[in-house]
């Protein structure tokens, strides 16, 4: 069956839509963000950080997860050395992210890569990476708003915030805060099983991680799930090998074009 | 004002920008076998589904070990894959998962 290439103009008004999909996602992303922010903050102070301090780790590490585990070992008087590494173990799963967005991004100035990189999270890959398949292409203004847009800015304004703010922080289980993120992954995720081996490799991805968490730490769960549900989703054979599954990766144009005309990705328009 | 954990920073962040980085910078991924791209684009619902099942349902017990927990975060959670497959809406599929929860905690269930 032939394909037709959706035109420029309506190119540019499937590429507006779907930022502004993308900013209303990454409100919800902010509010968590804010609200962790907040807690950290406020922990980075009770453990005697300096506000610059605490405004480093925020912006030059940009990782909460390490950021929060630093609290406490800093805390605990555990040596640097111990703490960079337990840190590059708990970030070992942005390899992941890294190499999922690189076939998207291949294109782009090494420079504009490179920037891109520090800013790569748990939620900003979530959120550029439905964005980018929902248009079919990479579009690095929509990195940035979910990079910088949902998630730098918030938490750093939210750590000086907590920082300052002291007692007044609120607890985000109180707000029930916390549920956010694993919502706001699990929704993403919802959105990217468009197929079969999308829909397996999710499953067997969380299985693992469950599995693995529990007998080890969670974050090797994460790791060991990430890297074993596309190999589940892999061995899932194709219904019809000329019909894409799910999104494809841009490496392939005419396949790509035929998934723009598809609306099952789950938070396609 | 103390800076001293600021080098903390810097060395937390040179252990984490790699894995950031390297995929991204590596020249070539474009030439990687069809399997190996397919395997990449499979990652990004497994690496999610992997973040919310480790923050839902792995805890920690009083001794910090990691235990199963269960609770109306769950509850919240599957609400809003059920709201983004209905409504495709993810910031509506928020609200309601933490409106749950908040009514749930609020009359003291989880």
């Amino acid at each position: 069956m032939a394909v037709t290439r959706p035109d420029a103009g309506s190119g540019a008004i499937e590429l507006r839509a779907s930022r502004r999909r993308l900013a209303l996602d990454a409100v919800g992303i902010g509010a968590s963000a804010l609200g962790f922010g907040l807690v950290f903050g406020l922990s980075a102070r009770e453990a005697s950080y300096s506000l610059a301090e605490a405004i480093a780790m925020s912006v030059v590490v940009f990782a909460g997860a390490s950021q929060f585990a630093a609290v406490g070992l800093v805390a605990g008087g555990v040596p640097w050395p111990a703490i960079a590494l337990l840190t590059g173990l708990l970030n070992s799963r942005h390899l992941l992210y890294s190499a999922a967005l690189a076939p998207w991004l291949r294109d782009r100035p090494p420079a504009l890569r490179a920037a891109m990189a520090h800013v790569l999270t748990d939620e900003s890959f979530a959120l550029s990476l439905v964005h980018f398949r929902r248009i079919g292409r990479a579009d690095p203004t929509g990195y940035w708003i979910a990079a910088i847009g949902a998630v730098f800015i918030p938490w750093n304004l939210a750590t000086i915030a907590g920082y300052l703010g002291g007692q007044v922080v609120p607890d985000p289980r109180v707000l029930a805060l916390d549920v956010i993120f694993p919502a706001a992954m699990a929704g993403l995720a919802v959105g990217l099983a468009g197929g079969r081996r999308e829909v397996v490799a999710a499953v067997v991805a969380a299985a693992v991680t469950v599995a693995v968490g529990l007998a080890l730490e969670p974050v090797v769960g994460i790791v060991a799930g990430g890297l074993a549900g596309p190999l589940a989703g892999l061995a899932v054979p194709r219904r019809d090998r000329s019909v894409p599954e799910g999104d494809e990766l841009p490496a392939d144009p005419d396949r790509m074009a035929a998934l723009r005309g598809r609306s099952d990705d789950g938070l396609a328009p | 004002m103390n800076v001293e954990l600021v080098g903390l920073a810097v060395a937390m962040a040179a252990v984490t920008y790699p894995s950031r980085a390297l995929p991204l910078l590596a020249p070539g991924l474009d030439r990687l076998p069809p399997r190996a791209l397919e395997y990449l684009r499979l990652v990004g619902p497994a690496v999610l589904a992997a973040l919310a099942a480790s923050a839902v349902l792995v805890g920690r017990d009083a001794a910090a070990r990691p235990t199963l927990t269960v609770g109306v975060e769950l509850l919240g959670v599957a609400a809003a894959m059920v709201m983004v497959r209905w409504r495709q809406n993810l910031l509506l599929a928020l609200v309601v998962a933490v409106g749950l929860v908040a009514v749930a905690r609020a009359i003291g269930i989880g």
